[in-house]
């Protein structure tokens, strides 16, 4: 198993540097010079010797293949270098909004598994019974229906039942607040959203539940089960539900990994400063080293819960085995 | 003197029944179709079914509730909602399918084309496909757009990107089995070049789930542009597009002219909808494995 973990790393490092080079890439064909941004504004003029030292400043005047391999280089070891716009360390800059965006992603994985293991589970049990037909329309729905969307719907309901109850409307702050200094603050900013977003997630993990769950139900230990007289609760909860949570593991696992660096959208629906906030502002102010730092997180974020899931595939399944 | 056979005439079974028999065993991906089948009316007529300019301006009617004079009311520069919703259909569907055909044909192509050649081939083409999964769409489409400036081309090669790895990938792995069977090594052994073997030979044994992923790859695409007008990332105004017309009107104001906010968002939700209904009954129909479940 190491030697297949040992495997699984030495591959992610041609995906790691592929990913590296599009992003260095990327953010150099973009029109436009950060210093030019930094020293003038949008419409002022900067001296060229201005302009020379702070590309010098921020190592911009080195060779491109030399800038590669100091990023590859700092990547390795750990070092994300400093943000070009603020001048504060990456590492400091993506700590302070990382909280909020994983908080939502992990009470969204919370929601979307609660709602969508039950719901798929009873869905097989039930196949083709009216119950079966609104849990699919439902999950259908859940997928259709655009996360921003819903999110704007959430908010209008919100303002809409607190001024029929209080007399005025009322939002949750923007600014977030940790949980262990006030529970109640942090859950009133990121419950919206992750309901929001839980809700699309729980409809894709209903599915595959639901599709895993049909196909472990007709192998044949479930009939040998149900033929020596096992009651149908510990058929499904002790061997269905373990075998079929492969594929539903893979997938919260994977969504997961996308909803770190895909929040973008929710978190500007809702105003909060998170990850995906982060992402846009980095782009937009051509501050490389942070976009950099970014991505490689993301892709890092991915690589490693694709591996974890695989060994997690293993513990699930004792059938399988590592090659 | 002229035989007679009493043999009853061998009944093709037309395409009506074909339809027919589909949409008695599947009445919701029915339902789908219908769903799609209006977006599409709407948009390649929005010209003779929309009642107002999607872009004129009526600072007398800023936003007015849904009457018999708008039907959905409207926005915030008096245009009505309606028409923008049947012109902005034109933008989603063209959109959703440009990218998903293109990116599920070069998805196809590469899928097929690396599971034939195997080897170093596969191995690089599938480093290339983690690396492309494994990117963030929103940097792929703030860079795409912030050098090659924003406009609908654009919107579609940035959605385009992230649908080709996802595609290839379940390709290859339908196409894997297809290469061990004996007409691939006989065609091979015919001296067939490589092209000829991947298009005429291996694509046309792929085609029915890249058809039914192709189906949920337009849902998808169209959630995508969506989310990319809403970000000011995707289609500028004054295109109708949906996801714009949640933008900025749409929340501030929520409260006060909900219908704003309401209205676009049904229209992208019952699109995907009808999309993935369709695509699940598609495949249900398709697949013999999936019929019984």
């Amino acid at each position: 198993m190491y030697r297949y973990i040992l495997n699984r790393l030495l591959l992610s490092i041609p995906t790691l540097i592929g990913a590296a080079a599009l992003v260095f890439v990327l953010m150099r064909l973009i029109p436009g010079d950060i210093c030019m941004v930094r020293l003038g504004g949008s419409g002022g003029t900067v001296s060229p010797s201005a302009l020379a030292a702070c590309h010098a400043q921020i190592g911009l005047e080195r060779p491109l293949p030399l800038q590669f391999l100091d990023f590859i280089g700092g990547f390795a070891v750990g070092d994300f270098g400093t943000s070009m716009w603020s001048g504060k360390p990456v590492i400091q800059e993506i700590a302070s909004r990382l909280p909020v965006s994983l908080e939502i992603a992990l009470l969204a994985t919370i929601v979307a598994v609660a709602i969508a293991i039950p719901l798929g589970t009873i869905s097989a049990l039930k196949q083709n019974s009216w119950l079966d037909h609104v849990v699919r329309t439902v999950a259908i729905a859940g997928i259709a229906t655009p996360s921003f969307w819903l999110g704007i719907l959430s908010i209008l309901i919100v303002l809409d039942v607190s001024h029929y109850l209080f007399g005025h409307p009322w939002m949750p702050s923007i600014d977030y607040v940790p949980l262990w200094d006030d529970p109640l603050g942090n859950l009133s900013i990121v419950i919206l959203p992750a309901i929001t977003i839980g809700y699309r997630y729980s409809a894709v993990t209903m599915r595959m539940t639901r599709s895993a769950m049909l196909e472990v139900l007709r192998e044949d230990y479930i009939r040998t089960a149900r033929a020596k007289g096992l009651i149908e609760q510990l058929i499904v909860n002790r061997h269905a539900l373990k075998n079929a949570m492969l594929p539903v593991v893979t997938l919260v696992g994977i969504e997961f990994a996308f909803l770190i660096g895909g929040l973008v959208v929710t978190e500007q629906v809702f105003n909060l400063n998170g990850i995906g906030r982060l992402f846009v502002q980095a782009v937009q102010n051509q501050d490389y080293t942070l976009t950099q730092a970014l991505v490689m997180l993301t892709v890092a974020i991915f690589v490693v819960t694709n591996l974890v899931v695989d060994v997690l595939y293993a513990w699930l399944d004792p059938r399988i085995r590592f090659g | 003197m002229t035989a007679v056979t009493n043999d009853p005439p061998v009944r093709r079974r037309s395409w009506l029944d074909a339809s027919s028999r589909f949409a008695r065993r599947q009445p919701l991906g029915t339902f789908g179709l219908v769903l799609v089948i209006v977006a599409a009316v709407a948009g390649l007529s929005a010209e003779w079914i929309a009642p107002y300019n999607p872009t004129a301006n009526d600072f007398a009617a800023m936003t007015e509730p849904p009457s018999a004079a708008h039907w959905l009311g409207t926005d915030q520069f008096g245009r009505d909602l309606l028409s923008r919703i049947i012109y902005g259909a034109r933008t989603a569907l063209i959109i959703g399918f440009v990218s998903s055909f293109v990116g599920g044909f070069l998805g196809l192509v590469l899928g097929v084309a690396s599971a034939y050649f195997g080897g170093w081939i596969d191995n690089v083409l599938q480093r290339v496909m983690d690396i492309l999964m494994a990117f963030p769409l929103i940097i792929m489409a703030l860079a795409v757009v912030a050098i090659f400036g924003t406009g609908v081309h654009n919107v579609i090669a940035a959605i385009t990107v992230p649908l080709v790895p996802r595609c290839a990938r379940v390709v290859r792995s339908s196409a894997l089995s297809i290469r061990e069977v004996p007409y691939i090594d006989a065609a091979r052994t015919s001296g067939f070049s490589h092209s000829r073997i991947i298009l005429r030979h291996m694509v046309p044994n792929v085609v029915a789930p890249f058809l039914i992923m192709l189906t949920a790859f337009v849902g998808q695409a169209i959630l995508a542009e969506a989310s990319l007008s809403y970000l000011g990332l995707g289609v500028q105004e004054p295109t109708p597009a949906w996801g714009l017309m949640l933008q900025g009107g749409a929340e501030e104001y929520a409260s006060t002219a909900p219908w704003i906010a309401i209205f676009p968002g049904l229209a992208i939700a019952l699109t995907v909808f009808g999309f993935s209904l369709f695509g699940d009954a598609l495949r249900d129909a398709i697949d013999p494995k999936m019929r019984e479940r």
